[in-house]
């Protein structure tokens, strides 16, 4: 039998105080990231704010420089330009929308005549278009969430449940903290993979739990601490491994699936394995520190 | 071998066959099928970001076409108050209609207002002024007439520009998107669905020797062979030939309005007005053409050919006939065809056909990596064990094929994340089995009850992890559009798929290797 883990026996309750501090700056990251995406002053994707995006590729390769010197005649002063792959390709950022993606070409054309291009992609979003897929992302985001909570708090019992929500919310302000650290771009693809990692991170969390209520139906007399500790001990094996299995497939997609899947990717990835981690040191000793506070039954039989 | 065993080994054949029927012919090997095999599954089709072209949304600016329909009422209330020598001057205020006459008509040009135009609600005075607006639900119907009409004009501007499959709907309330495959510049598109099509009012020859000479080959002078195009019943597009004399008479742009209205025993009917100059040229063409039939022709297409009854003045006119409601509105739309219905284009997402290609290309790749890093994995960690869970693998790629097949669904770039992420997600219901055997096994239990045991205990935690992952999965498909939807489409099948497999797909395998040498040691 080829082991990852052998019979383990980490306190992991010890580590808390440690756990919940490392956990709280991920959480206030996410949290400055959010009030920064009220306050408009994000990364924040034109799908959601509006305006164009233009990748072109050239024939021949194309300083920056002089793409900003021809967009600059052409009225763009406030566009960004970025190289793409291997130099020929280069994206170009405007805040304007109807008809933008057009003229940028033409300043194109007007400026390098004998560097023909082709268009590999176009974005353009209007305001109100930008508006409805906030609004949308928001409704997706609530919606999934309460009802997540609702099935936890069905399956399990009350403190489970509500355990088990707060440590999925943090893996998702985690990874929106991370992004902002990053300066990546906050897309509609980005909040398809926070909403995906929502679902997916309570596998690790649920797993654990389970454990718990198992070691608890059976009425070992013993410390809730040490019964919490022993239960993650217990699984810690399948918790790495089923992390594994999707960090596994997720390193191919971050490093070879392209520029659009590059971003979202990598949002999973982050947050699989932040999700890895709350499962052990942010859902469990939430519910040990509840309950030893709190009292009462944890279980009813 | 049990019975029980045989009935779910020939359920999980019969769903891999049925998948591969299903989906091999949307695969590049779908070439070497015979044609019979082609036609008679649907196909996954690809989405936009993976075969190039265009997804435009456009919205109709509603505001503008109540505010030309105020307009339209405005001119006509002034015409009529002329006729009947009433002092008063109507214009529009925004969307409401100004009506300033000296105080003492007040009386009368309340009872003027009530007896022509029902649909004006009072809104308030000023000395000398009165303010009246449409009512709620005339706003609101004038509004969705726009968008109907908008939508009928981009279906058949779409058709025009020759675009293949193409894709076009309403959304939101005033929006009306479009999917058009392989299209590269979507510039050029765009202004050819906004132009108007060319309205024109021509003569029918109606003498049926000549018509017959036009069918044979020989198209009379002056005269030109044009189509009126109908669907039948059955669907099929019946193309009716009609002989019309080349000269334009009159042309759309001259039209002011173009409405459903009732003829005077109650049946439908379209209402059309001209402007000045049209009315007058209307005129003298009615005066001399009274009996014939007059072809309303759009891009050549003949629409409908009433047939003038009497000399019309004024420039307003019914066409009439045995009309459904549906049949008058359809001529009502062609007629305001050259009456722009505003549009702007609200979002343009449009994907080189290079880029995606590339980015097929390298989703593949990345998705085939990572699948051959998983199937590695688990045997070189679980042994022999592992050649079952990507046994799993293989069975849930191959039914999620087939069932996105079925349902006819788009594959689209995130979409195929969504396949590789499944595999990942989908091995980890085998993880959990596994090492709850493992656990069972090094308990003392032989490796038959550990397997059972192992199933057992393991079933809830795969079906709670399972719903938490699909329940985000339903809400992205709810609230997602094009792509987003793609791959929530893709991740709850997965999911679903993966249960299904999970549950039956490896534990037969065990229970016949179980069932056909007694296990002493389990390779896990």
């Amino acid at each position: 039998m080829l082991q990852i883990l052998h019979k383990t026996n980490i306190d992991f309750m010890g580590w808390k105080n440690v756990s919940f501090t490392v956990s709280a700056a991920l959480i206030a990251l996410g949290l400055i990231a959010l009030v920064q995406i009220g306050r408009g002053k994000a990364n924040l994707g034109i799908d959601f704010v509006g305006g164009t995006t233009v990748q072109l590729s050239f024939k021949e390769r194309l300083p920056i420089d002089m793409a900003r010197i021809a967009l600059e005649k052409g009225g763009f002063q406030g566009a960004t330009i970025q190289q793409v792959g291997e130099g020929n390709k280069i994206l170009i950022r405007a805040r304007e929308s109807e008809g933008t993606a057009d003229k940028i070409q033409a300043a194109f054309k007007q400026e390098f005549p004998g560097n023909s291009f082709e268009v590999d992609s176009i974005m353009e979003i209007g305001p109100v278009i930008g508006k409805a897929l906030q609004r949308d992302a928001l409704i997706a985001i609530t919606v999934s969430i309460i009802a997540i909570i609702i099935y936890i708090a069905m399956r399990f019992e009350f403190k489970f449940g509500v355990a088990a929500a707060i440590a999925t919310m943090h893996d998702v302000l985690a990874v929106l903290g991370a992004f902002t650290i990053l300066n990546k771009e906050i897309n509609l693809l980005t909040i398809t993979a926070l909403l995906t990692l929502a679902g997916y991170s309570l596998t690790d969390t649920v797993v654990v739990f389970d454990r718990i209520r198992e070691n608890l139906k059976r009425g070992k007399r013993e410390p809730l601490p040490n019964l919490v500790n022993s239960s993650i001990n217990e699984v810690l094996s399948r918790t790495i491994i089923t992390s594994l299995t999707v960090v596994l497939v997720l390193i191919p997609l971050v490093l070879f699936g392209g520029e659009v899947l590059h971003d979202f990717s990598l949002a999973l990835l982050i947050g699989v394995i932040v999700g890895t981690y709350s499962s052990v040191f942010v859902a469990s000793p939430i519910l040990v520190v509840w309950h030893v506070r709190t009292g009462g039954r944890l279980i009813t039989k | 071998m049990k019975k029980s065993i045989r009935w779910r080994l020939a359920l999980i054949l019969c769903s891999v066959l049925i998948a591969l029927f299903l989906f091999l012919p949307s695969t590049p090997v779908s070439a070497k099928l015979p044609e019979w095999w082609k036609q008679s599954v649907p196909r996954i089709a690809l989405g936009l970001d993976l075969r190039g072209g265009s997804h435009l949304v456009m919205q109709v600016e509603t505001d503008k076409a109540v505010e030309s329909s105020v307009d339209n009422i405005a001119a006509s209330l002034q015409t009529a108050a002329a006729s009947e020598g009433l002092a008063v001057t109507f214009s529009r205020a925004g969307q409401d209609i100004a009506a300033k006459f000296a105080e003492p008509l007040e009386e009368k040009v309340t009872e003027f207002i009530k007896k022509n135009y029902a649909v004006l609600e009072f809104k308030s005075r000023a000395k000398g002024e009165f303010l009246y607006n449409l009512s709620k639900n005339e706003v609101k119907r004038l509004k969705e007439w726009a968008v109907t009409q908008a939508l009928e004009r981009t279906r058949r501007r779409v058709d025009k520009f020759g675009v293949a499959e193409p894709s076009i709907y309403k959304q939101e309330q005033d929006q009306i998107a479009l999917q058009l495959p392989g299209v590269k510049n979507p510039q050029e598109a765009i202004s050819f669905i906004k132009t108007t099509g060319k309205l024109e009012f021509k003569l029918v020859d109606s003498e049926p020797s000549r018509l017959q000479q036009a069918l044979a080959g020989k198209v009379p002078e002056g005269r030109e062979l044009l189509y009126e195009e109908d669907v039948d019943e059955t669907g099929r597009i019946v193309r009716r030939p009609n002989l019309v004399f080349k000269q334009t008479l009159l042309t759309g742009d001259r039209l002011t309005e173009a409405k459903v209205g009732m003829d005077q025993f109650g049946k439908p009917a379209v209402s059309i007005a001209f402007d000045g100059e049209g009315a007058r040229i209307f005129e003298r063409i009615t005066a001399e053409s009274v009996g014939k039939q007059m072809a309303i022709v759009l891009d050549g297409v003949v629409h409908s050919a009433p047939r003038i009854q009497e000399r019309i003045a004024g420039g307003s006119a019914q066409i009439t006939g045995n009309f459904t409601h549906d049949e008058a509105a359809r001529i009502s739309i062609v007629l305001r065809e050259s009456l722009p219905a505003p549009m702007k284009v609200v979002q343009n997402v449009t994907v080189g056909p290079s880029l995606g290609q590339d980015s097929i290309d390298m989703g593949v790749r990345a998705a085939l990596i990572g699948g051959l890093f998983v199937v590695v994995f688990m045997v070189f960690y679980y042994r022999l064990s592992g050649l079952i869970a990507d046994y799993a693998i293989v069975v849930n790629l191959i039914l999620l094929l087939g069932a996105m097949a079925l349902m006819n669904a788009t594959l689209t770039l995130p979409g195929i994340a969504g396949i590789i992420l499944t595999i990942g997600m989908g091995v980890d219901s085998n993880v959990l089995m596994f090492e709850r055997i493992r656990e069972e096994i090094r308990s003392g239990k032989q490796p038959r009850p550990a397997i059972d045991a192992g199933y057992d205990k393991a079933f809830l935690t795969i079906l709670d992890s399972h719903v938490t992952t699909l329940i985000t999965a339903a809400a992205l498909f709810l609230f997602g559009t094009g792509t987003i939807k793609g791959f929530a489409v893709t991740l709850s099948l997965g999911i679903i798929i993966n249960l299904y497999s999970a549950l039956v797909g490896t534990k037969v395998i065990f229970d016949i290797i179980n069932s056909k040498w007694k296990l002493e040691k389990l390779s896990i």
